[in-house]
């Protein structure tokens, strides 16, 4: 057996795959960003905390209705997709037309009092979910335990993430939506209601975040906070995958994922950074990202 | 961003029924108010500082306190600011609380330098008594020495004698880590490795998988806070219990049990200070404490309590805010409360009481939502805190 860098093998393909999921949740949260950016030239800084909105609506569902895990999945991407519409309909677009600067400061306040008034209810020492019965226990690979709770999370991130690119770039609903973005007076003169297309959108990605926070809840302590760390190195994909690429923001998530899972091993200390090391080294050498093509 | 709260308590100016000594102290509660550490402090902390004042009934002897708060943020560079415009700007006497130990650190040499008094609960590491001892450094409630010699030596006693470390890249998570090795080393146990994580961080299983790898009986946690609800709950997930290792939390408060919920949970020890239902002193002003804070008093906000009491004690014996005067007193004074009972406060401002070896309690034992804890053994002062000339605090050691 080989060894690379004095790692048995063994080690190095669990953290492969531990990589992979971690990149998973990049992956959707860095999607519905692309999404959002890409269609509303929004840069959604809310993001974090609706990824904690869906981990806590499916906490609340399970608690005050009794309603558990299935459908939560379906449930609390439907609940902080609509809080989301509200958001957008009431207060985001009114930005549209200004610089990007203005919707990142009112998504970044919002995101602020979103969180302060979960801690003032429920506290940071965050709150206990289970894992669904169906998929306790784990699998023994040879090399590592893989829980079947973190299998499901791969294949569950990998539907939304195709399913998700499929329905923009192959569909007739996302041609209109792809149109909408490059010229809204023109598709709106063919009879689409063009503002009614974009607050589904901004719905839509908001629901992709919460759907990642309902995958969480079971895995990580579900408090208030667990967004806000996220978020930054979310953004870090988004830019290094091209903001506003679809298929850039699904590939350097789950890409990223594995290079930040390596870290761990060979130098853990430098774990918390390498994504912030080579965004900027991308920003360097293809400012527009790996994916993006737009200048 | 430095968010400040203002709390005034008992500031008003007193009748004529004192004489003309009336003493004025300013309290500064410095803590995390809205990270990983806001349970086990924040602004329960705050009520603490406020029930001791109450409790001495500070007012009728001549002492006018006022205490006010802020949010460091577990960032070093935020407390020593702040820290710096209470001396400075602000007339505060005492900073008190002040978790997560890089703040910490940095808090007391801020006081050293304004020959103020600085009165720790909240963080762990055990060289603020030692290497970074200060004149003006009290440090209450716990630190990692004693984490070491109560969880650590129960365990590595118990037949772990092979250690592997998950440590939070801080200056906490290195000083727990190194006493803990030196307790293990010393009881017959060996250190096979340690990874060092990112804090706050929130995916452990890579690092666990290495601990797991590296065939140590026991996965020893020096961190705190979130990071070891996370680490326990993907330990279970990732069946590291099952298969054959065993976790020692090293540092687990009643906030981070509530929070595993008792079915993870069970079994695991720790060591505190405090605990709620100990006797009916702690019963009682527990009581008071959750009635408002909505969880009982975790052992940081019991030392915040203790603290400000003994603080206050001393205040009135010397009639004045002389700091130096103050601080002779309170190491001179026995320190005696409802909640730590007595004890005593060393030349290099470690504070000796008794430390407690407790188990979490199976889902079927516990009769509430607090009831978690079932005490294993007591541990005296002098067996859970490092010996003074140990230490290598020097001007504890140059007297």
């Amino acid at each position: 057996m080989f060894e690379l860098l004095g790692i048995p093998p063994q080690v190095l393909m669990g953290q492969l795959l531990i990589g992979l999921i971690n990149g998973s949740f990049y992956a959707v949260l860095s999607l519905g960003l692309a999404v959002i950016f890409g269609l509303l030239n929004i840069i959604n800084f809310a993001h974090g905390a609706q990824y904690m909105m869906g981990a806590f609506v499916s906490w609340m569902l399970l608690n005050y209705l009794g309603i558990g895990y299935w459908p939560a999945l379906i449930l609390a991407p439907l609940v902080v997709g609509a809080i989301g519409i509200v958001l957008e309909r009431t207060m985001i677009s009114r930005l549209y037309k200004l610089d990007h600067l203005y919707g990142l400061l009112l998504t970044f306040g919002l995101a602020l009092i979103i969180q302060g008034l979960f801690r003032n209810y429920y506290g940071v020492s965050g709150l206990p979910y289970a894992i669904p019965p169906a998929l306790q226990g784990g699998q023994n690979l040879g090399f590592m335990f893989l829980p079947n709770y973190r299998g499901w999370v791969i294949v569950a991130s990998v539907i939304v993430c195709f399913g998700t690119w499929f329905m923009i770039e192959k569909t007739r609903l996302g041609s209109y939506l792809r149109a909408a973005t490059e010229n809204p007076e023109l598709v709106g003169a063919f009879g689409i209601n063009v503002p009614r297309m974009i607050t589904l959108t901004y719905g839509f990605g908001v629901g992709l975040a919460a759907f990642a926070g309902v995958l969480a809840a079971p895995i990580y302590s579900v408090n208030p906070n667990m967004g806000a760390d996220l978020i930054i190195v979310v953004f870090a994909v988004v830019v290094i995958g091209g903001m506003g690429s679809i298929m850039g923001a699904i590939l350097t998530g789950f890409g990223l994922g594995i290079i930040e899972g390596l870290t761990r091993v060979f130098y853990p200390e430098g774990s918390a950074v390498v994504i912030f090391v080579i965004m900027a080294i991308v920003l360097m050498i293809k400012p527009e990202g790996l994916f993006g093509n737009t200048a | 961003m430095k968010r400040l709260a203002w709390t005034t308590v008992a500031a008003t100016a007193l009748a004529a029924a004192t004489p003309a000594l009336a003493t004025d102290v300013k309290l500064g509660v410095l803590n995390d108010q809205s990270g990983v550490y806001a349970d086990l402090s924040g602004q329960g902390s705050v009520v603490a500082a406020r029930m001791a004042v109450e409790d001495f009934d500070a007012e009728a002897k001549g002492i006018n306190v006022e205490i006010i708060s802020a949010d460091h943020q577990n960032k070093p560079d935020i407390a020593s600011n702040i820290a710096r415009q209470w001396y400075d700007q602000d007339n505060v006497d005492v900073i008190l609380d002040v978790p997560t130990s890089s703040t910490a650190l940095a808090v007391a040499d801020v006081t050293a330098e304004f020959n103020k008094i600085f009165i720790n609960s909240g963080a762990a590491t055990s060289d603020l008594t030692r290497a970074n001892c200060q004149p003006t450094t009290i440090h209450w409630t716990y630190d990692t020495a004693a984490l070491a010699n109560g969880t650590g030596k129960a365990v590595t006693e118990a037949g772990g004698d092979t250690w592997f470390f998950l440590t939070a890249d801080y200056a906490f998570g290195h000083a727990l880590e190194r006493d803990t090795t030196a307790v293990v080393e010393a009881n017959g146990g060996e250190v096979l490795g340690s990874v060092a994580h990112p804090f706050p961080g929130t995916d452990f299983s890579s690092f666990l998988l290495q601990a797991q790898a590296s065939g140590a009986k026991v996965i020893g946690l020096a961190n705190a806070g979130a990071d070891t609800v996370n680490s326990i709950k993907q330990a279970a997930e990732f069946g590291i219990v099952q298969a054959g290792q065993k976790l020692a939390g090293l540092l687990l408060f009643i906030n981070n049990v509530h929070s595993l919920g008792a079915e993870t949970a069970q079994g695991l020890q720790m060591t505190t200070a405090f605990y709620w239902d100990q006797n009916d002193g702690t019963r009682e002003f527990s009581e008071r404490f959750q009635a408002e804070v909505g969880a009982p008093p975790s052992m940081v906000q019991a030392g915040v309590y203790a603290g400000t009491l003994h603080y206050l004690k001393a205040v009135e014996a010397v009639g004045s805010n002389d700091s130096e005067a103050i601080v002779a007193k309170m190491k001179e004074m026995e320190t005696d409360d409802a909640l730590f009972g007595k004890g005593y406060i060393r030349k290099d401002g470690r504070v000796i009481h008794d430390m407690y070896l407790m188990e979490v309690k199976a889902p079927d034992e516990s009769t509430g939502e607090w009831d978690l804890l079932k005490q294993v053994s007591t541990i005296s002062g002098e067996d859970a805190f490092l010996p003074m000339e140990d230490g290598g605090c020097a001007f504890a050691l140059a007297e």
